[in-house]
């Protein structure tokens, strides 16, 4: 068993290696169904914004920094759409406790996201979120370009900064 | 066999790991992965009662994960590799040890998909069936073995799964848990019919079936010098039914579920049949949404095992109808679903008096109201000179609609948030609960609870990335452990660093002794999906719940680091 386990870490390392190397062209969104907050089939794999960015952010009822950061966003997220075309798809692994309160919360509290429910955690899982808040954005064909957890006041600054640089076809920063 | 699985994934990594170097894979396939690493080291505390003998030897603990998912076109594996050496204060004992408990090899062929392996899965709400894990309550009922989505049209969504359920490290064998089975069908109507495409109603129906077979154990009860045996159903299914219907605005849920009778160590061997119903009924406009809920469980704990009573081997899940708790005091009282029984109803607000406004300010003000009140169902004896719940009975008749005593849980809060200008926002919030200690921690005999909490949220930007935020928290009740008062600051630097110091102090508890400050300092660094924290301090004993389900966080002391990273 012990062997085992070291095997298992010597390829936990390996692969973190390798995956940065791998990185580059970055990674396509995985295919899960889930539904819109307003009950329609939706497949994660059409997860797309006419070429422009798209800000992919993990969020829950019950996950205070999460709403801080979304509600942060909302004050400036017509300048930003304005500015760079991003649009913002608010993931919700909300369970069946809540999950049916979360388009009453998020029109409540003037959102214009879109919003997903991933009510069982199938496409946190696939997109390896340990924690939330947990943001990704996405290039204009879909593939992760930068990806950060957690949030605090003024984060969402280098969040549109990094949007920017995609909407300008540029390189970013990984962290 | 316990042996091959790991040879086997290790194979087939170093395999895959080897391919992915070649042309052909690089091209498409791809590794992501996380990982997670919880470390506490305890000291002794004599003021929490803590002594070297309490510790005894395990002063140091840790609990891990490394997550790694293989994808190559329609493609998927991958496995969780995990650790608990030995498992952190709070967590079953039953984890100590590693390995690999969930892998899995997942294809998708054009509308079909096959999983074999481990797999979580959730029918509708969860009523009859739901697989799911919570790492930060060290809970995981993964289903291991096979499972096949199809989607034969257009809005008809089919899956059928077969499988046995993980119980900490103990592997599979003939008869020690049960094999679960279940078939779920959905319609999406307006996408199936043509004609409803551009209808403003939009309907979904569901239903699931489930079955757990189950090796008959002998059980005997000896009453009055004759001895009984129990005659334990060996097949035990459950089904449901749901229904969602959306208009603009509106929007209703509704899901029935039915259980066939299911003695188990849960119910104390009872043999009525159980159902749960859950409804909910919104509105929603910008700026404006309000939700209702109803819930009625009847003896609806279904689980693999007849005899288990942990937290362990459900099929099901049922949903508490409160309102998760975020400040850290608010949540001292915890609501923990009770499956034998409980009716509730729960509402909720959501309201943004617009920016510009007299009442709203320049940025807008948030109200959040929500209200939670849950009864025990009716219980009536089902025959004259049986108590309600005897074993090898019926257990009990009840009215559907009738509300039942004792009183659960009640919880009223409102939450004001407004932000005063670029640099200041405030949060504040009152909250009342009602706690049944007796029934929901088990503390037999203690009174009711009634608690009363104020806390204030301020946060101030110094700069556009550096701010201060402040918590002060009380809590007053003359129960339990009386009064608390909490204190906070928390100093950031976006987007990578994080200083907390906090304070929780008991000033009001009865027993002189326990007027304790639970103390705390932290600090956390994050870099992308990388994050490292690291805290020193006191732990209160207490609940730590998600989702209605609760694990018991004993008091500690010591230093505790977290890493955690994801690519």
């Amino acid at each position: 068993m012990k062997k085992f386990s070291m095997i298992i870490l010597a390829l936990l390392i390996g692969f973190s290696v390798y995956s940065q190397d791998d990185k580059k062209p970055g990674q396509k969104l995985p295919s899960i169904d889930l539904q819109t907050a307003s009950g329609e089939p939706f497949n994660t794999a059409n997860i797309s914004n006419d070429g422009k960015p798209i800000i992919l952010s993990f969020w829950a009822l019950w996950c205070k920094p999460c709403v801080k950061e979304l509600n942060t966003i909302a004050d400036e997220y017509y300048d930003w759409q304005e500015e760079t075309g991003v649009k913002l798809i608010a993931v919700s692994i909300d369970d069946a406790r809540s999950s049916s309160k979360v388009r009453p919360f998020a029109d409540g509290n003037d959102w214009d996201y879109e919003i997903l429910l991933d009510v069982n955690g199938d496409f946190k899982r696939a997109m390896n979120v340990n924690m939330i808040p947990h943001t990704f954005i996405l290039d204009g064909d879909g593939n992760v370009v930068w990806q950060h957890t957690s949030f605090s006041e003024g984060g969402e600054l280098q969040l549109i900064e990094n949007v920017r640089k995609v909407a300008a076809g540029e390189a970013i920063d990984k962290h | 066999m316990k042996k091959l699985i790991p040879v086997f994934i290790t194979g087939l990594f170093l395999f895959l790991s080897g391919t992915a170097q070649t042309q052909t894979f690089t091209d498409r396939g791809k590794v992501t992965g996380s990982f997670q690493f919880d470390g506490q080291y305890y000291m002794e505390d004599d003021k929490l009662g803590i002594t070297e003998e309490d510790l005894d030897g395990k002063l140091f603990r840790m609990n891990g994960f490394g997550n790694i998912i293989y994808t190559n076109g329609n493609f998927r594996a991958g496995f969780r590799y995990e650790a608990y050496l030995p498992p952190i204060a709070g967590y079953n004992a039953k984890y100590e040890g590693h390995g690999v408990p969930y892998f899995f090899a997942e294809y998708q062929f054009k509308n079909i998909q096959i999983t074999v392996g481990n797999f979580y899965e959730q029918f509708g709400n969860g009523l009859v069936l739901r697989s799911y894990e919570e790492w930060t309550l060290g809970y995981d009922n993964s289903i291991r073995g096979a499972r096949v989505k199809f989607q034969p049209y257009k809005g008809i969504y089919l899956k059928g799964l077969i499988g046995t359920q993980r119980y900490y490290w103990e592997p599979y064998y003939n008869g020690n848990r049960g094999i679960v089975k279940g078939f779920d069908a959905e319609f999406f109507l307006n996408d199936i019919f043509g004609g409803m495409a551009e209808s403003k109603t939009r309907i979904i129906l569901g239903g699931s079936f489930v079955s757990n077979y189950e090796r008959v154990q002998d059980k005997t009860l000896v009453r009055d010098t004759i001895t009984y045996q129990y005659n334990l159903p060996s097949n035990v299914a459950a089904y449901a039914g749901r229904m969602r219907l959306i208009y603009g605005g509106f929007q209703f849920d509704a899901e029935y579920a039915y259980k066939i009778n299911n003695p188990s160590a849960m119910n104390n061997y009872i043999y009525k049949n159980g159902e749960s119903l859950l409804a909910n009924v919104s509105y929603s406009k910008k700026g404006f949404g309000i939700s209702l809920s109803g819930k009625r469980i009847d003896n609806m704990s279904y689980k693999s095992r007849s005899t288990e009573i942990g937290e362990a081997l459900d099929i099901n899940y049922m949903p508490p109808l409160t309102n998760p708790q975020t400040y850290s005091l608010a949540a001292i009282y915890p609501y923990a679903t009770q499956p034998n029984g409980e009716i509730g109803f729960q509402a909720k607000v959501n309201y943004t008096i617009p920016k510009r406004s007299k009442l709203g300010g320049k940025y807008g003000t948030k109200i959040e109201l929500n209200y939670s009140n849950i009864f025990n169902i009716d219980k009536q004896a089902v025959a004259e000179g049986i108590p309600v719940d005897s074993t090898g009975t019926l257990g009990y008749k009840s009215d559907f609609f009738a509300i039942g005593a004792p009183k659960y849980f009640e919880t009223f809060d409102i939450i004001l948030s407004r932000k005063f200008s670029k640099k200041f926002k405030m949060i504040l919030s009152y909250v009342y609960q009602v706690y049944n200690i007796d029934v929901i921690e088990g503390h037999a005999g203690e009174p009711m609870v009634f608690a009363h909490i104020g806390i204030a949220d301020l946060t101030y930007k110094f700069t556009p990335t550096k701010a201060l935020r402040m918590e002060v928290q009380s809590l007053f009740t003359e129960q339990d452990r009386g009064d608390w008062v909490m204190g906070l600051l928390e100093f950031t630097i976006a987007p990578k660093w994080f200083f907390t110091i906090y304070d929780e102090y008991n000033y009001g508890n009865p027993d002189k002794d326990m007027q304790l400050h639970y103390y705390s300092a932290a600090m956390a660094y994050v870099q992308g999906t990388s994050r490292i924290s690291l805290s020193y301090g006191r732990q209160r004993e207490g609940l730590l719940c998600v989702g209605g389900v609760c694990r018991a966080v004993p008091a500690a002391n010591g230093f505790t680091i977290t890493l955690s990273s994801s690519f």
